[in-house]
């Protein structure tokens, strides 16, 4: 899960990093007084949950009542991305000398935390100029290391002594939250010559949330997406027709390229897991019942240990109770499949030998 | 470099050859069970199971139930296991099996936390074992050991090794080899976590050097840059076999996680472009489709005759 960035700034406060006055709110109301609070000049930054924010006009500069009557509402009826707004954060605007880049994230395959710093930050991480990179291990970022980074920066003095002590602090809010990256673009450095963190991206591993009830406030999930985990699927909602469901988050990748690469828009990403059962099938069908933009779904199973005979059960279920009236393309094979097909004759479910034909008759059947 | 026939098969003479002993680590639970006696019918020498507790029971009537690994490994001399517990409790199952002198651990479970794997591999290194996972399929060689929850249809015995990040794909695309008349010599489930115990090129080196291998085929997936990796490697060591790669998650949106934890591409690190690029680099074709792999692989082969 990635964090907001006011969420990230939560933390990054607990931690100690330098922050500027900052306020979210979610209605132009509660943002008024936040308003009188902070007093102009400030910056309106939008809350969503992707980078680019301000390339797509999602943080504004405020200098009076008028300006902000004007671009709270703007920015708030934003769409980044295809993420609507969360929040809004006002956030005291800075005099800054020079902007930084730091991340700590964790190196897939060197197996341990890197960091990355950069003199020359503000811009997205690919374009960062001259990075340095260091590998840290499982543990905190020692004192020598966090110096020789502030070093190859050319930081010099308070600056220097402010940017180790951020470092610092960054690495241990790393390790004890168990994040896969946390990002400060731009760390900026002030006309004080002190360090401030402008912005903040925090990404979780979502596996270790069990250890972390106190990020668990943070979660952001639609109903459907809830779920969906309760019941042991992966869902990603996407904005297309084409509900694709199967098994193994492979598979349904493959799938969801397939179907791009003939023309088709998917509406969802469904992984219905390893151990699909007739009722876990049907809770899905449920899922996708309630996905108003879906227009036909599209089933790719490799029956393995998962019989396809136990999914060929959940969709005549679905028939019966009237729980979908969409046009259905799916292609079973492996265990059982010879009858899970016999099952089907005569459905609304259209089975196709290969996936590819199952694309195609998608593809067309939805544009009826 | 890890001898994995060794492990997995051993060599003529050995008292045990191709029936090298298997430990299931949570043995009487639902899964663990029902992927027993799966294993068992593929031919696999399950010899003990281990779940605290329930030390002493038979699985199936047989099979001794030991309550820690120590006394496994002890009873057994076994140097496989393969982890069926619940996510939360994989760390202390797989220090178990690793203390114990397990040399070749399987890690079933999804959800592990990455920092969890991180300790399981640091310790795996000291003691000189090799971990494959977590959120695998597991590894076998067709038609002699099954240490994993694969099907047995798609597989057949054969020259081609198949490397795959995902379960379903490498059922799909094994099985689409099998009926193009590409048995396999072995199938490694790298898994689909962001952080593995064998990572694409520790498969590719197990591999790339069994004597009588035709090909290789690689079913990457977006998410951080195991495949570039390996590409390099291929590239710099000279590797002249036929090889083929697939990539799932061309029109995944960024930033997204695609149902495997390491599924993500963040800015361009773990995109698609980025692999396809890396392997044409490498001079390997990359399937638009699973299908594909076969017709690609056939094609690789007639150039390199």
């Amino acid at each position: 899960m990635q964090l907001l960035e006011f969420q990230a700034k939560e933390l990054f406060r607990e931690y100690g990093i330098n922050l500027l006055k900052s306020i979210s709110s979610t209605n132009i109301e509660e943002g008024r007084k936040h308003a009188k609070e902070l007093g102009y000049p400030f910056v309106i930054k939008i809350q969503v949950p992707v980078g680019g924010r301000g390339k797509a006009g999602g943080i504004q500069k405020c200098q009076n009542d008028d300006e902000f009557e004007l671009k709270y509402p703007q920015v708030m009826d934003l769409t980044i991305k295809g993420e609507k707004a969360r929040a809004i954060l006002l956030e005291k605007m800075a005099d800054i000398k020079k902007e930084l880049y730091l991340s700590l994230f964790l190196n897939r395959s060197k197996r341990c935390y890197t960091i990355i710093a950069s003199a020359e930050g503000g811009v997205e991480i690919e374009s960062v100029k001259n990075q340095i990179i260091k590998e840290v291990g499982l543990g905190d970022v020692s004192d020598e290391l966090a110096r020789e980074v502030a070093k190859e920066m050319k930081l010099e003095g308070k600056t220097a002594e402010q940017f180790v002590d951020t470092l610092k602090k960054l690495s241990k809010l790393t390790i004890e939250k168990e994040a896969e990256l946390v990002e400060i673009n731009p760390l900026a450095i002030m006309q004080d010559d002190s360090i401030m963190a402008l912005d903040g991206k925090f990404v979780t591993d979502d596996n270790s949330n069990f250890r972390h009830p106190e990020l668990q406030k943070y979660q952001e999930k639609t109903a459907i997406e809830e779920q969906a985990e309760k019941s042991g699927f992966s869902l990603v909602e996407l904005d297309g027709d084409i509900a694709v469901v199967g098994n193994g988050a492979g598979l349904v990748m493959s799938t969801l390229d397939m179907l791009s690469d003939n023309g088709g828009k998917p509406a969802c990403f469904l992984d219905v897991g390893g151990g699909a059962t007739t009722e876990s099938v049907y809770e899905a069908l449920t899922l996708i019942s309630k996905l108003d933009r879906v227009k036909g779904i599209l089933v790719n199973l490799y029956g393995g240990i998962v019989k396809t005979t136990v999914v060929a059960e959940a969709f005549l279920k679905a028939y019966e109770n009237n729980l979908i009236d969409l046009p259905v393309f799916s292609r079973l094979k492996g265990t059982e499949s010879e009858k899970a097909k016999e099952m089907l004759q005569g459905s609304r479910t259209n089975i196709f030998d290969s996936v590819e034909e199952a694309i195609n008759a998608a593809v067309m059947g939805v544009k009826k | 470099m890890t001898d994995i026939f060794g492990l997995l098969r051993g060599n003529p003479g050995d008292p045990d050859y191709k029936k090298k002993g298997v430990i299931v680590q949570g043995i009487t639970g639902a899964y663990g069970s029902l992927h027993a006696k799966q294993m068992i019918a593929y031919g696999t020498n399950i010899v003990a199971g281990v779940t605290p507790g329930k030390g002493g029971e038979k699985f199936e009537g047989t099979i001794p139930v030991y309550n820690t690994m120590q006394e496994a490994v002890d009873a057994t001399n076994a140097k496989i296991s393969i982890v069926f517990v619940p996510a939360k409790f994989f760390l202390g199952a797989a220090k178990d099996a690793l203390n114990a002198g397990i040399k070749l651990l399987v890690a079933i479970p999804e959800h592990v936390p990455i920092r969890d794997t991180m300790e399981t591999l640091e310790l795996a290194k000291q003691k000189g074992a090799v971990v494959i996972g977590p959120n695998t399929p597991g590894i076998m060689i067709p038609e002699l050991i099954k240490v994993g929850i694969m099907p047995p249809m798609p597989f057949k015995a054969g020259k081609i090794a198949v490397l795959s990040k995902s379960g379903t794909l490498l059922y799909e695309i094994s099985d689409a080899l099998t009926n193009s008349g590409f048995g396999q010599s072995i199938t490694i489930g790298i898994g689909g976590d962001p952080v593995n115990g064998t990572r694409l090129i520790d498969a590719f080196e197990m591999v790339k050097d069994i004597p009588d291998l035709d090909g290789l085929v690689v079913v990457g997936e977006i998410g951080g840059d195991s495949e570039e990796i390996l590409a390099q490697r291929i590239i710099d060591s000279g590797f002249k076999k036929p090889t083929v790669a697939y990539i799932a998650g061309r029109a995944a949106p960024k930033e997204k996680r695609m149902g495997h934890a390491g599924a993500i591409v963040m800015g361009t690190y773990g995109s698609a472009e980025s692999k396809v690029s890396m392997f044409n680099k490498a001079n390997i074709p990359v399937a638009k489709r699973p299908a594909e792999v076969p017709v690609l692989l056939a094609g690789k082969m007639e150039k390199s005759d």
